[in-house]
Parts: structure tokens; C-alpha cells; sequence
């Protein structure tokens, strides 16, 4: 199903049928392209006909109430989880098929995936450089170290760590083969409000640096307002809208984006009591 | 864009040394692992060797060959510990969250079965050799007196306990950790079939031909051949070699469509504590 049936669903998402998405544009080398992806679990659909595409240097944010299919979306374009129908294209390559061509040059992080706990964090990393085939791989990792300022967590075990400081490794462990796609899911979760700030910081620097797409899942409303160019608006598992984040605040009549997103997910609640 | 990765992230052979590295570092930081590698061995090979100290006064069998219990306990640890080995290093992945990490690194899932293939080995190692070497010291008895046959045992024993562990670890991905015993107790299930301690012709007649189908009979028949006759029986190390071979690329199949499964029902990051 495209974007104009998606506009004949039922009542309560006509609100976005005079909002039509417009078409993200093509400017830079596209390296994710996504058409038509669904994931059906025991006959239940919880992501349905996604499409988007992601350039070279651009940051994307899935956004979306609990449940609405980002994780789903991510864990697809990651290989975690095949997809139902659909396909999935990074770095020119068929996800669904050929996914080992490409996945040396793209990496995640996640609060919700570990690093192996009872490895000290030098040698967490030091395992990740190899997997991923870095060359040089402990001089990489001082690098890394002092760029995200966790020297002195290196001796210790990633088992160890506080949420925060887990964040921080877990953000190293994914540069840690200098990823041309970067995908991160909630990547200032339990980081404090400096810390946090300072991880956004570094992700805008490295972007610069390398020219990586980043795809992030949050709920961190200021974080995708200063972090991307493009927000994919999530509601049960469909894209809803999409656009920039000033632009949506604009297309709603909004301040920011947090009230744009209540706006939707107070949509999706409405309807749910509608159904029932 | 500052490509400093190579665009095939490196060989096969530097991904498996990764997964291995990652298990040696584990190891490493943890003595009591190593300890207990190398502990149930031991004991199993002074336990057995005082029943056959006391068996080669009372027994004209054993006194044939006094070396034919504690060969048996090590080989039968062979196959144990390369099973166990094998499943520990599968399971340590998951208990430790990182399944999710290995699956959308360029790891790929031969390479991962490669290296936990290669993590078994060591382990093996660690647990049996100084074993093997106790029982020359406390008893005068050496495993290797068996001389090169002992490699075909060896590596025998080691890949069905490799086909073992890969279904055992099929099924752990596909149930979760409800099933995480099976890496201790599916091995017994065939031990009394496998003729470790006696001759197949011991069985009843039905279950001396399940033990034909099983890889481990023809090796300690193997065993006991060179042992008390002297002879060596190439017709069993072929029998058990082409059982293995089936076993192995059923078990390794299992294992691959355990993944694709995985991957289809969204298991990798469920699977865990």
C-alpha cells in the first residue's frame, strides 16, 4: 500500500489528507532506500508499507508513540528481522539478500543490545575493531577513547558500568569501524542533560567529518529537532507524515515538535477508543 | 567519506579469530572457568582409575588392558567437552546480550559456527590434556599409547559433540533459555547407546542397532580393538567418520535455518536473560 491509499484509511487519519508528505529530495548519494516494508507478527501487522529513503550526510529520526513500529523498522533494516514484504537497500546493496556486502560499513547501538559483560571495555572494543575488520584496531580504540572521553573506563567491565556511561561505550563500540550509516536508537537515553547534550555534540561533529547517515530512533523531542534534517512520523506501524522538524511544527500549527508529536499520538488514541 | 575499513570488513579467518579472541578474553578474566574445564575430567580419570586398579586384580577382562577404562573416560570427555564447548560459547553470547551485536556485525553464520567449532576445540583441550597427563603419572597409563588412531577418535568424538551442540543450540535460540539444560544433559542420552564402557554385543539385540547408527559406538569399539586385540580397525573409523559427516551437515543445517528463524520471528533480541 502507498501514501495515497494510506489516505483512504479510516476517519481519524484524514487530518493528514490536505498535509500531503512531500518527497524527500534526492540531493546527495541515497544510501538507505526503503519501499513498501511490512512486518506481520502471527497475523498482526505492526509495520505496514514504510517507505523512505536516507542520503549521504543526512540525519533521519523515526519518531512514534510506544508500539508505533520504530524498533521493528530499525531491527529490519539491520537484518535483526526479516521483513514481511518489502525491501530494504543500503549502500546499494539488497538487505534481504546480500546483507553481508555492506554491514563492514554500518553500525548501531542500541540500550537495549549489551556488550558482553564480564569483558573489560578495552577488550569489548578491541573485539568489536576485529569483528569489523579496523585495522589497527587498538589505536583506533585510544582514538575513540579520547574523542568520547572514557579512558578511564577502559579497564573496567562493560558489566560495571553506570546507564550513562554504558550510553558512551555503546556509542564507541558503533564508530568503531567509522560507519557510513549510522543507526541509533535512542542514542541519549539515560544520559544526563550535559552529557547528553555533549554526545549530540559529537554525533553532529562526526557527520561532518565523515558525511555518515544517521537514522535514530527517539523520544527525545529537542534531540531530533537539533540533530535531523528529516522526521518519519510513526502511528501503528505506518509513516503518518514526514518532514522537516520546523516544517511540521509549521504544517500543525505548533511551537516544536512535542507538541506535533502529542498531537499524533493523542490522533492514534482517539481512534483506538473509535474502534472500540 | 573517510573509509578506513575495508569494504569486505576483513576476512572470514579475522572475524572467526575475533569470536575467538572475545572467548579467550572471557576466559581469561574468569579462573574458575578454567578451573572447571579442566576439573571433571580429573576427577572422572582418578575416579576410574582406582575402580581399574581394583578391576585388574578381580577382572580377566580389564587385565587384558589396563588402559581400557581411563581411555574410555577421556574419550567419552572428548565428546562431552567438545559439546559442552561448543553450547557454552553459544550460550555465552546470549547470556551476555550480544547475539543481537554478532548478528548485524559482518559475522557471518558459518563464521560464527566456525569459531564456536574452534572455541570447542580449545576447551577441549584445556579439560583433557591435563587429564591425560595425570593418569600417566598416577597410574602408568597413556591415552596416547593408542598412537595415531587416537587422532581419528579425537576428531571423531569432537565433531559429533560439535553436531550435538549445534542442535542443542538451534533449540535454545528457537525456545529461549527454558532449554538452556539440554547443553548438560543432551549428551547422556545417547551414553548408554555408545558402548563407552562395554561392547555393543552387551546390548539387547534392538539397541546394538541404534548404537551401529551412532558414531560414538564404532570409536570405542575402535578403542577396544587396539586395546586388548592389538588391531586396528579401519572399517570403524570409516563408519563412524561417514556417520559424523551426515550428522554434521544435518546439525549444521539446523543450526543455519535455527537463525534464519531467529531472524523471521524476531528472537535475536528477545533471546536472554
Amino acid at each position: 500500500m502507498r501514501a495515497s491509499a494510506i489516505l483512504h484509511g479510516n476517519r481519524s487519519r484524514l487530518w493528514f489528507c490536505t498535509r500531503a508528505p512531500p518527497i524527500i529530495p534526492r540531493m546527495k548519494e541515497t544510501v538507505i532506500e526503503v519501499a513498501g516494508l511490512a512486518k506481520v507478527f502471527n497475523g498482526t501487522p505492526v509495520v505496514i508499507d514504510v517507505g523512505f529513503t536516507v542520503a549521504a550526510g543526512q540525519t533521519v529520526a523515526l519518531l512514534g508513540a510506544n508500539g508505533a513500529g520504530k524498533t521493528t523498522t530499525i531491527s529490519m533494516l539491520l537484518g535483526l528481522l526479516l521483513p514481511s514484504a518489502g525491501s530494504i537497500r543500503m549502500l546499494a546493496e539488497d538487505m534481504v539478500r546480500h546483507r553481508h556486502r555492506v554491514l563492514g560499513r554500518i553500525n548501531f547501538s542500541s540500550p537495549y543490545v549489551d556488550l558482553p559483560r564480564r569483558l573489560t571495555v578495552r577488550q569489548n572494543l578491541i573485539f568489536f575493531a576485529h569483528l569489523y575488520g579496523v585495522p589497527e584496531a587498538r589505536q583506533r580504540v585510544d582514538e575513540l577513547a579520547e574523542e568520547l572521553e572514557i579512558q578511564d573506563l577502559l579497564a573496567q567491565r562493560s558489566g560495571s558500568l553506570s546507564a550513562g556511561q554504558k550510553t558512551r561505550v555503546s556509542l564507541a563500540k558503533a564508530l568503531i569501524n567509522r560507519p557510513e550509516i549510522l543507526l541509533l536508537d535512542e542514542p541519549t537515553a539515560s544520559l544526563d542533560p550535559d552529557t547528553g547534550d555533549w554526545v549530540r555534540g559529537y554525533l553532529e561533529a562526526y557527520q561532518a567529518k565523515s558525511g555518515a547517515a544517521i537514522l535514530l530512533a527517539s523520544h527525545n523531542m529537542a534531540e531530533v529537532e537539533r540533530l535531523c534534517d528529516q522526521v518519519l512520523m510513526m502511528s501503528r506501524g505506518r509513516i503518518v507524515d514526514r518532514d522537516s522538524p520546523a516544517a511540521l511544527a509549521e504544517r500543525y500549527g505548533r511551537q516544536d515538535l512535542e507538541q506535533v508529536f502529542l498531537d499524533i499520538a493523542r490522533d492514534r488514541r482517539t481512534a483506538e477508543r473509535a474502534a472500540e | 567519506m573517510n573509509r578506513a575499513v575495508p569494504a569486505n570488513a576483513g576476512s572470514a579467518r579475522t572475524r572467526i579469530g575475533a569470536m575467538v579472541l572475545r572467548h579467550a578474553y572471557l576466559m581469561r578474566t574468569s579462573w574458575p572457568r578454567i578451573f572447571e574445564l579442566m576439573y571433571w575430567p580429573t576427577i572422572q580419570m582418578v575416579l576410574w582409575g582406582f575402580i581399574t586398579v581394583f578391576l585388574t586384580t578381580n577382572s580377566s577382562y580389564i587385565a587384558q588392558a589396563t588402559g581400557v577404562l581411563i581411555s574410555a573416560v577421556l574419550l567419552w570427555d572428548v565428546l562431552f567437552r567438545g559439546q559442552l564447548g561448543f553450547s557454552l560459547s553459544f550460550l555465552e553470547e546470549i547470556w551476555s546480550r550480544n547475539l543481537a551485536n554478532l548478528a548485524v556485525s559482518p559475522l557471518r553464520p558459518a563464521e560464527l559456527l566456525a569459531a564456536l567449532m574452534t572455541m570447542s576445540l580449545i576447551r577441549t583441550l584445556i579439560g583433557i590434556l591435563p587429564a591425560a597427563g595425570l593418569a600417566i603419572v598416577f597410574y602408568e597409563i597413556s591415552v596416547f599409547d593408542l598412537g595415531l588412531p587416537l587422532l581419528a577418535f579425537f576428531s571423531n568424538l569432537l565433531i559429533m559433540g560439535w553436531a550435538i551442540g549445534m542442535l542443542v543450540s538451534a533449540l535454545i535460540l528457537r525456545v529461549g533459555l527454558g532449554a538452556e539444560s539440554t547443553a548438560w544433559l543432551a549428551i547422556f542420552l545417547i551414553a548408554p547407546v555408545s558402548a563407552i564402557y562395554y561392547p555393543v554385543s552387551v546390548l539387547p539385540e534392538w539397541l546394538q542397532a541404534v548404537a551401529w547408527w551412532l558414531p560414538t559406538a564404532a570409536v570405542f569399539e575402535g578403542m577396544r580393538s587396539i586395546l586388548i586385540d592389538g588391531v586396528v580397525r579401519g572399517d570403524l573409523l570409516w563408519h563412524a567418520a561417514l556417520l559424523n559427516a551426515l550428522y554434521l551437515a544435518v546439525a549444521a543445517a539446523t543450526f543455519l535455518y535455527g537463525i534464519h528463524v531467529a531472524r523471521r520471528l524476531g528472537l535475536l533480541l528477545q533471546v536472554g536473560e
